[in-house]
């Protein structure tokens, strides 16, 4: 049984829709005048943010604003962090003030397996982002953005992604994302392909359940949807390749490639965009590109992720016989 | 001066024997009730006496790579608790690495450490010496005055860091061709392992942590015994963990180069799987690497391929691994436990016998490291370092037991074989019944 959400591949397909199809019932509430829901009134959440992150905290709290939660916003930078005190007694020093679950995003790999694990503090920890290990939020926004524009909103309710193609473009060897993204797509019956130069793939990727490619050229034209990954320039000093001037036209992605793509295919990007290099202002700004919902939708997936984890309902780890227990009001 | 007699110990695993210890030396030993006294001037009147019962008697333990911290951080651990540990462990002997603070690169700081241990007298200290100044890797360290000291230095390591200048190392290989000295290489390309986190493969590609590949170690063993060959100088490599690494060292010796090397209990055992539970304890550099690197290690240990196995013992204090991955320090404590994981993973799965741990973990390492005294046959004459084992013994590891300052041991609750129950440093009992003296 788990009470944490550390990483994608925690999750069974059952617990994945049933946060998606949770994540259409929180959408709703975006679209009332009060966007305000009182279910977890008098919890409250902790947003730890080891690393600076405005918009995963921004939309962390936005949905724990909606759900009537107390937030308490805690960035390490001019904490006693800075000043050398341990993660564990950071979360201790936290939970002693009543912190019903704690948000952590870390630079450390492993950091909210740790502070779930370790018997350090009991609350519930959601991973906003681990180092270079999962972003399992981010996974499950991207996956409600394909269902909703690839299945559709109503219809895919209750739905996968069985058969779909997925194309991830970028720097896969230092990517959250694309970890999270692999494990949760493929536990939705997706069949992904990453895209990278062979230096932005990790050695051991090919445990992994999907395809490679160093050609995006030859996966464009059978994706449903291409996501591409921020590349930061700094890999460029490390030798990761050349220029950025050759990273862009091997992988970025242009309006002639966009072309090559289907009609109904769709391309994403986590954010925050570096245009010019890993996707051009047109694909940016086309109607194809999902940037802009991903975010909205991340507040959605936030919410029933919070509302499922303190709201009662208890995800099963895999293999587990699944029991469901939603309740709408808390105490 | 005070007699021994162990009754009915098997040396070295065979027979039982009955041993006379008279004093600081062996003074005789037979098959069980049988030792002739008549004539030899010798007699167990007096002595006192061992019930061996079964247990194995092997010649004290040597260890070529102990780090006991003293001085600069004798808050994981000091001379003292480290040679205390090493008693527990059925160590006579300990080589200390230079990684200090201040770093043992001069004549001072090695004369303090080995009076530390002479002065305890738990285990005989052997400091090892700075290659480089501060092990920065530019300057020699002035290994000559080490060895003339009075701690008589024959080991030189910059263990912690790797002598990745290729002329520094070639020049150190040479200079200690005068008086007898070898360099105990750490074999690691910085350059490769920068930000490394855990051996790079399969499960770092998972759990998202700095690779450590394999070939940055192999690397630079390829080149070190290459370097040796052309100077024809010897060389040790340090915790060797990789199955490219015995391949190279296998292939160097065929050559006849002059090349050593070590294992650690660790590698003989654990595997990266284990980095998935993202506890510290299970951070070590080099680091824990695949099942397939674990067997080839096994069998190049039972070969020869790999000489000795020796514990990189690593205290840590607590809150250095009771911390995220990335920020926890790397290294496990190891003197406790080497003799009962070497029993797992080589006695009982039949690659080694018990004479053949006496010379991977007491002869050898004595030899490499030209431990005078140490390292000797069970047999008249010698100096009484030796220690005493239950072999049948079966027990799950408890740190809070340990002598060591420090906990950080990759095997708490873990059953492992075998228990140290006696240790004798030149006639005097370090370690009884189970008990430091």
């Amino acid at each position: 049984m788990q009470r944490h959400l550390i990483s994608a591949a925690d999750l069974t397909r059952d617990d994945a829709i049933r946060i998606l199809d949770t994540a259409e019932e929180m959408a709703r509430v975006a679209d009332r005048p009060i966007k305000k829901l009182p279910t977890l009134r008098g919890r409250t959440i902790v947003n730890l943010f080891f690393e600076d992150s405005t918009r995963t905290r921004i939309s962390f709290e936005a949905a724990e604003k909606r759900l009537s939660a107390d937030v308490i916003n805690f960035s390490a930078k001019g904490s006693s962090v800075s000043k050398g005190e341990s993660l564990k007694d950071t979360a201790q020093t936290l939970e002693a003030m009543g912190v019903d679950a704690v948000v952590i995003r870390h630079g450390a790999s492993g950091a909210p397996y740790r502070l779930a694990n370790s018997g350090w503090i009991d609350a519930a920890v959601v991973n906003a982002g681990d180092g270079t290990h999962q972003h399992p939020t981010q996974a499950l926004l991207d996956a409600f953005t394909m269902r909703r524009r690839l299945v559709g909103r109503d219809t895919g309710l209750g739905q996968d992604l069985g058969g779909r193609h997925i194309t991830i473009v970028g720097d896969i060897l230092h990517s959250r994302v694309a970890r999270s993204n692999v494990d949760l797509l493929h536990t939705l019956g997706a069949e992904v392909t990453l895209v990278a130069p062979p230096t932005l793939l990790p050695v051991g990727i090919e445990s992994w359940p999907c395809e490679i490619s160093y050609d995006l050229d030859a996966t464009l034209p059978k994706s449903d949807a291409v996501m591409m990954l921020r590349v930061q320039s700094e890999r460029m000093n490390a030798a990761f390749f050349p220029t950025e001037r050759e990273y862009s036209r091997r992988y970025g992605l242009d309006g002639e490639r966009m072309a090559r793509m289907p009609e109904h295919a769709i391309v994403m990007h986590p954010g925050p965009m570096v245009r010019g290099m890993e996707i051009t202002a047109e694909v940016a700004d086309s109607g194809r590109c999902t940037a802009i919902e991903q975010v909205a939708n991340g507040v959605s997936i936030r919410m029933a992720v919070l509302y499922l984890l303190l709201g009662g309902a208890v995800f099963e780890s895999k293999n587990a016989p699944v029991t469901l227990q939603t309740r709408t009001e808390e105490k | 001066m005070s007699k021994i007699l162990i009754r009915g110990a098997k040396v070295l695993g065979g027979e039982p024997q009955d041993v006379l210890i008279d004093g600081r030396t062996i003074a005789a030993t037979a098959r069980q009730g049988e030792i002739d006294w008549s004539g030899s001037g010798l007699s167990a009147d007096g002595a006192e006496v061992v019930e061996a019962d079964g247990k194995v008697l092997l010649p004290g333990l040597v260890d070529l790579h102990t780090h006991l911290r003293e001085p600069g951080r004798e808050d994981s651990e000091t001379v003292l608790t480290g040679t205390r540990a090493a008693a527990s462990g059925g160590y006579t002997a300990v080589f200390a690495m230079a990684n200090t603070f201040p770093v043992a690169d001069t004549a001072g700081v090695v004369e303090q450490v080995y009076r530390l241990g002479q002065q305890h007298g738990y285990c005989d200290v052997q400091p090892i010496g700075a290659v480089t100044v501060g092990l920065e890797g530019r300057k020699l360290a002035e290994l000559g005055a080490m060895h003339e000291s009075a701690a008589g230095v024959t080991v030189f390591s910059d263990d912690g860091k790797c002598v990745d200048d290729a002329v520094i190392m070639r020049r150190a290989l040479e200079y200690v061709k005068a008086f007898g000295g070898v360099v105990a290489q750490h074999a690691q390309e910085p350059r490769l392992t920068e930000g490394a986190q855990m051996n790079e493969g399969v499960v770092s590609a998972e759990l998202g942590l700095g690779g450590w590949p394999a070939v940055a170690e192999e690397s630079i063993i390829a080149r070190d015994v290459l370097l040796a060959e052309h100077v024809g100088s010897r060389v040790h490599i340090c915790h060797l963990s990789t199955a490219g690494s015995v391949e190279i060292v296998r292939w160097a010796k065929s050559r006849g180069i002059d090349v050593t090397a070590e294992v650690t209990p660790h590698h003989l055992l654990l595997t990266d799987e284990l980095v998935r539970t993202y506890n510290p304890v299970y951070k070590v550099n080099p680091p824990l690497r695949t099942e397939r690197d674990v067997h080839a290690l096994r069998e190049a240990l039972a070969d020869g391929t790999i000489d000795i196995v020796a514990t990189d013992h690593a205290p840590h204090p607590h809150e250095d691994k009771d911390c995220e991955w990335a920020a926890a320090a790397m290294g496990m404590v190891g003197l406790e436990t080497a003799l009962s994981v070497v029993q797992q993973t080589m006695v009982d799965t039949g690659l080694l016998d018990w004479a053949g741990v006496a010379d991977r973990m007491s002869f050898k390492p004595a030899e490499i490291g030209r431990a005078a005294g140490h390292g000797r046959p069970v047999s008249a004459g010698e100096p009484a370092n030796l220690m005493l084992v239950d072999t049948a013994y079966r027990g799950s590891v408890d740190p809070a037991g340990f002598a060591s300052r420090s906990r950080n041991t990759p095997y708490e609750g873990r059953e492992l074989p075998g228990r140290v129950t006696h240790t004798w440093l030149r006639g005097k009992a370090t370690f009884v019944d189970g008990k430091l003296t």
